[in-house]
């Protein structure tokens, strides 16, 4: 009886009505969330910007081509991780492994970037910004550290989920036919990147 | 979403793609005159755009996944795009 009941509880596990597992839709639908979230800061972004009388050039302002590579490092975190789920899903947990571990130190490479890049703007005296560049220097200032720290945040704990997520694979808890947690936290880092293709183009390009 | 369509994707080759705009990206926003507003601003979204698109089919492998996750997702962009359209407009449009 307690043996069917188990049978049956895995079938329903097993079997959704979207055929998509559970976990990943609800990744899907925080993610739906978060666009909406991210959308609402660059839709101010782009507002204030227009509407505002003086905006500097961002690139006399901001550190381009430095920022150029953290948003390389970011790719290569976003392969790094497509490539640890490609690993177990072919059966070499060796190869999930050594890229969960890339894709950890690949996030946490871009974390101290940017802290540089806000320490440096923070604390170095320029012509338009004899104090810093910081929140209260300007309106610019204000919305680059609002919508940049929020998806700094997003990394950040995006790196706390990988190094758990990496724990668990070093310890041996994903196999070749149970790794949901490295597709769902993928998802989550993916969108991190996707984000950041858009801001970077937005913040410090245009 | 079957495994076998994962395997056949070359992430590497996504991966050069995605690096080799993001180079061309900063080239072209470095070389074009800043007084040429409209077509930096055009130039350097549709980047963006191509770069964000391939991250989510092919690294997301939305590309692979069923229709129904499609259209929740497509719906949520084109809110967003409905959001920031209007923001535009309103600054943009002629006030009575």
């Amino acid at each position: 009886m307690e043996a069917q009941a188990v049978l049956v509880h895995e079938r329903f596990d097993e079997e959704t009505n979207t055929g998509i597992p559970h976990d990943k839709m609800g990744m899907w639908v925080f993610l739906c969330s978060e666009v909406m979230f991210f959308t609402g800061l660059i839709g101010s972004y782009i507002v204030l910007r227009f509407a505002s009388p003086f905006w500097p050039q961002p690139s006399t302002v901001l550190n381009v081509p430095l920022t150029a590579l953290n948003t390389f490092i970011l790719i290569c975190s976003s392969v790094t991780m497509v490539q640890a789920l490609a690993g177990i899903r072919s059966g070499n947990p060796g190869k999930m492994k050594l890229f969960l571990c890339l894709t950890l130190m690949f996030g946490a490479i871009f974390l101290s970037i940017q802290g540089v890049e806000y320490w440096k703007l923070l604390h170095e005296h320029t012509e338009h910004y004899p104090h810093g560049f910081n929140p209260h220097a300007s309106l610019f200032g204000s919305v680059f550290f609002t919508t940049t720290g929020f998806h700094g945040f997003h990394v950040f704990c995006g790196v706390v989920c990988i190094a758990f997520v990496t724990g668990k694979a070093l310890l041996g808890k994903y196999t070749q036919a149970s790794h949901q947690g490295i597709e769902t936290i993928g998802l989550y880092w993916h969108f991190v990147d996707l984000v950041w293709i858009v801001l970077f183009t937005i913040i410090y390009l245009i | 979403m079957s495994h076998e369509t994962h395997k056949a994707t070359n992430y590497m080759a996504i991966f050069w793609w995605l690096a080799g705009l993001t180079v061309v990206e900063v080239c072209y926003s470095s070389v074009l005159p800043h007084e040429h507003k409209a077509a930096l601003i055009l130039g350097l979204v549709g980047f963006a755009v191509i770069k964000a698109t391939m991250v989510a089919l092919y690294f997301m492998h939305l590309k692979y996944e069923r229709k129904s996750l499609g259209i929740i997702v497509a719906s949520t962009l084109i809110l967003g795009c409905i959001l920031v359209g209007v923001g535009i407009a309103e600054h943009l449009l002629p006030r009575p």
